[in-house]
């Protein structure tokens, strides 16, 4: 895949300055709902506030909207970027393309400039003069530390005002609506109101000055639409976390790591407000764990003992699980592990996006290990794959992992709202004292149902013949240590089974298939944006018409093989380098089907985006 | 103080019958699987002690959970108690996992089995969480100064000097696991040996009554691997260097108090559940709330090659983990679904805020 052409990655095109249009840009039929803006900032310079400003008021506005933060390892000083799209069609996968710069970082800002197409628009600190690097470029220079002070006496806090002069600069030029903008802002600071005034005079004052000096010279502008109606913005962490509390999840030991500490953040704060009765008591406890090591042995503790825990992680606490991980296997252990993942060791990249986990999750661990793995591609996806982790995780009695990114679980995701379950719990084979009186007893590993799950009891039940001895392999079906070899081998086949019904239990796959393509595409997670604008794409632009399966969980199910099988090439779209699901599909299809494969990858650390998918296709199609 | 060793008893020998305790159990209720370790293994006296200790403070064995990491004494959890629920886990990381199993049931008794190399080593970084938490639970540490599943390597708390039957003398510093405890905030913290049946029974059945983390490191010689001339860690040696601090008296709660002490001589420790710990002072000295003089008493008994046991340090007082998490009375695993799953409403209202 090609190298991107932003100043984020690492400055890798340099200077690949477009030939300067000469013509006049203001005879441009309008660009309509449907661009980028990148705001380029200081980490730690508080530009938050204002970056959500502009998005919910585009959200406010009824355009499909949507916002990535791309940050640095770092509390404070390195160059951050955010980046929004408007996009009348809905899309909300990174665009490759800047179309409005916002340079308020000094240090990034010529890279910034150049990294820019042709008939952008640059708003920028007047002392810059960036417009002596691009003269096919709209340029709004502003004196941002002049407007700042004029608005905010208080020297401390304009650091942090000076990010809103952007914002109303941002709304005039593109012609925002700014009861739209007010009202986003309102909301923003609803507690605060003296914060909201003096917020909302900057915005004014940066509009103020670009109605007054600017002559609208790039074609991107906002139209209201009707498309936001009813929908909510959330991030894939607060909506996993949100899954958490409506499951019951009522465990939790985790050790923070980027980028998944928010999801257990916004547990304790949803817990608090919602998992507190009315003697004041908890029905929740959150534990910050010495280690990951410790984070998954409570969890692995917890669900022993009848509890629905769950940690949240990413790739380097994986590894530290792995031990653990394969004891639940083996003990069958219900848990639920969130791995937010992200590119590899700690001092590499660790704030970038990728789905880098894949083949170290599924066989996490020693000996003959697989685990189930959910995999959401939304925020929806993320609040109900929580509630199914853990129903899962009990009836499987084994751990389960749910496999979201940084980009899913740290950034803002427009979506429908939610939907109460309408089912209750599914706690899973247990058995109380009347059952074990009934039963006369109960062998823990025996295969009573022919599902290959056994039934379980808990420490506490009130009964001489309920408890059991929890180890690993070594044991027979009434769970009695034993290194028999048929013993063993029986355990390991009943085991295998068990994953065979885990098949049919998953959620299924997205299939979109008409039947006249050859071509099939099989995307996942944050992959499926960037994938569904690519077959818009390749329909527009080349006549090829693809058919989709996007999936959501491993094990794979039937669906899986029928799609590839009813194709000639499939693709399959992933952001690692080794082609991880790749792998996996290679190891559950037969010889023929697996000739059909072809890899699409993405991994320079910044979300996929549709052109890069769009043009490798195009490439390995030949066309 | 005169002990015999405990050579060899099997872990299955009939009691006689029939004699029941508090809730109406026989010992019989109390006994596990037969033993696999090997005969005279200090681990086996320590497990009869157990199932003693729990049978006379008449606790309901299905009220029980018994932890344990990996290792010789690890395994011993399945020697005893076979109504309780047992999870023999990862090396070293017992502790966690009895966190979370007390975090889902906070009513159960957590007694956690754990060697030296479990914990000194490979899992003294839960251990020492466990104890600044002060995670309610029974950790007992069956000490014999080395690894016996991998054949005879010496642990961390094996004493410089100490030699191995094949010569090879250690050359670094124990880890005392009291010390340790009593710094990070075990709140019962005590070393016994194996041998010493009336000491260990009458700690085993405080440490049941206490609420906290309790702290047992049973100097428990390993009769296969470190059990020879040279060893710090054998029955001779412990037969000529152990030193006790006090002497061990305990009332359960459920025993009138009917002998009276010399408070001069002897300091009485109310416990949790009303028990009562009497303890007589055989160091001048002697006192259990003082941290500081509890750990000088056990380095200065290692400065004298001395092995010091007794109960060192208890605060009854400090709110265990699970305490100060406040919450609900009931196991948190079993709530039903209308406790731990919000209404309707609530999912309403907080998608209205993110409109």
């Amino acid at each position: 895949m090609a190298t991107e052409n932003v100043a984020l990655a690492a400055g890798a095109e340099g200077g690949t300055l477009v030939t300067p249009d000469t013509q006049q840009q203001t005879s441009q039929v309008n660009v309509v709902n449907d661009f980028s803006i990148q705001i380029a900032t200081v980490n730690g310079s508080g530009s938050q506030s204002a970056n959500s400003v502009l998005l919910k008021s585009i959200f406010r506005m009824g355009v499909p909207v949507s916002g990535k933060n791309l940050f640095p390892s770092n509390i404070a000083g390195l160059p951050t970027w955010y980046t929004i799209r408007a996009s009348k069609d809905g899309y909300v996968a990174r665009k490759k393309e800047i179309d409005i710069l916002i340079a308020m970082n000094p240090e990034t800002a010529k890279e910034d400039m150049h990294s820019l197409p042709s008939g952008a628009a640059a708003i920028y600190e007047e002392s810059a003069d960036l417009r002596q690097f691009r003269d096919d470029v709209a340029c709004y220079p502003v004196p941002f530390d002049k407007l700042t002070a004029a608005v905010c006496p208080e020297a401390k806090l304009r650091k942090l005002v000076k990010n809103m002069i952007y914002v109303g600069v941002a709304a005039q030029i593109l012609k925002m609506d700014m009861t739209a903008v007010e009202a986003a802002l309102r909301k923003q600071f609803a507690r605060k109101v003296k914060a909201a005034d003096l917020n909302w005079a900057a915005v004014q004052a940066g509009y103020d000055y670009a109605s007054t000096t600017f002559t609208k010279n790039d074609p991107f502008v906002l139209e209201a639409m009707n498309s936001t109606e009813g929908k909510i913005i959330i991030d894939g962490n607060a909506a996993a976390a949100l899954g958490c509390i409506f499951a019951g999840c009522t465990v939790a030991m985790w050790y923070p790591i980027t980028p998944s500490s928010s999801l257990v953040e916004n547990f304790i704060d949803l817990a608090k407000r919602y998992r507190i009765e009315e003697d004041g008591k908890a029905t929740f406890a959150v534990v910050q764990a010495e280690d990951e090591l410790a984070a998954i042995g409570a969890v692995l503790g917890a669900g022993w003992a009848g509890a629905r825990a769950m940690t949240a992680t990413s790739g380097p606490g994986i590894s530290l699980m792995a031990e653990f991980t394969g004891l639940g296997y083996y003990a069958e252990l219900p848990g639920v592990i969130f791995d937010v993942q992200r590119t590899g060791p700690s001092t590499g990249m660790p704030t970038r996006n990728q789905q880098c986990d894949l083949l170290s999750v599924a066989f996490l661990s020693h000996g003959d290990t697989k685990h189930v793995m959910l995999i959401p591609g939304s925020v929806k996806e993320c609040y109900e794959m929580a509630m199914a982790a853990f129903d899962l995780a009990e009836q499987l009695q084994t751990p389960v992992f749910v496999m979201s990114d940084l980009d899913l679980g740290m950034n803002n995701w427009m979506s429908e709202p939610f939907t109460y379950p309408d089912k209750p719990l599914n706690r899973g084979k247990v058995l109380s004292a009347e059952d074990l009186t009934r039963l006369g007893g109960f062998a823990r590993y025996k295969d009573v149902d022919g599902d290959g799950i056994g039934y379980r009891t808990l420490p506490g039940t009130d009964h001489p013949l309920a408890a059991y001895f929890t180890r690993g392999t070594g044991h027979n079906e009434k769970a009695q240590y034993s290194e028999r070899p048929d013993d063993y081998y029986n355990n390991m086949e009943r085991l295998s089974k068990k994953f065979e019904t885990a098949r049919s239990l998953v959620p299924r796959p997205e299939v979109v298939q008409t039947g006249k393509s050859k071509i099939g595409l099989i995307a996942f997670g944050t992959s499926d944006f960037a994938t569904l604008e690519c077959r818009d794409q390749l329909n527009k632009e080349y006549g090829l018409d693809t058919d989709y399966l996007r999936l959501r969980a491993y094990p794979f199910s039937r669906e899986v093989h029928e799609f590839v099988a009813s194709h000639e090439r499939v693709y399959v779209i992933e952001q690692n380098r080794d082609a991880q699901m790749l792998s996996l599909l290679k190891l559950d299809l037969q010889a023929e089907e697996i000739v059909k494969l072809r890899s699409i990858r993405h991994f320079n650390g910044l979300p996929i985006d549709a052109r890069s998918v769009t043009d490798d296709l195009v490439t390995q199609e030949g066309i | 103080m005169a002990t015999t060793p405990v050579t060899s008893t099997p872990i299955d020998a009939p009691k006689p019958a029939a004699k029941t305790n508090r809730i109406g159990l026989q010992v019989l209720d109390y006994r596990g699987g037969k033993t696999t370790l090997c005969a005279g293994c200090g681990h086996n006296a320590i497990s009869e002690r157990i199932i003693d200790a729990f049978y006379e403070m008449g606790v309901q064995p299905e009220r029980v959970m018994k932890l344990s990491g990996i290792g010789c004494s690890s395994k011993s959890p399945a020697y005893f108690m076979s109504r309780s629920h047992s999870f023999n886990s990862v090396h070293g990381r017992m502790p966690s996992v009895a966190t979370g199993a007390l975090l889902a049931n906070r009513t159960m008794k957590a007694l956690g089995v754990s060697g030296d190399g479990d914990t000194a080593s490979i899992g003294i970084g839960q251990f020492i969480h466990l104890m600044r938490r002060n995670i309610p639970i029974i950790y007992i540490i069956e000490d014999n100064g080395v690894y016996g599943l991998t054949k005879g390597q010496f642990s961390a708390t094996a004493d410089i000097g100490s030699k191995l039957k094949t010569g090879v003398v250690n050359d670094l510093p124990p880890i005392d696991t009291c010390a340790l405890a009593i710094q990070l905030g075990a709140t019962f913290v005590g070393r016994s040996f194996s041998g010493d049946k009336k000491q260990l029974l009458a700690m085993l059945k405080a440490a049941i009554a206490h609420n906290g983390t309790v702290v047992l490191d049973v100097i428990s010689p390993c009769v296969t691997f470190n059990d020879h001339e040279g060893s710090t860690k054998s029955y001779k040696y412990m037969q000529e260097h152990e030193e006790a601090i006090s002497e061990v008296g305990f009332v359960p709660h459920f025993q009138e108090i009917d002998v009276e002490y010399d408070p001069g001589t002897t300091i009485n420790v109310e416990m949790h559940d009303g028990s009562h710990l009497r303890l007589r002072k055989l160091h001048e000295d002697f006192d259990p709330t003082d941290r500081v003089a509890a750990v000088s008493a056990l380095m200065t008994a290692h400065s004298q090659e001395e092995v010091l046991t007794g109960i060192f340090y208890v605060d009854t007082k400090k709110p265990s983990f699970t305490e100060m998490l406040n919450l609900v009375d009931e196991p948190l695993g079993t709530l039903p679904d209308e406790r731990v799953r919000p209404s309707r409403a609530v999912l309403d209202d907080v998608m209205h805020r993110l409109m």
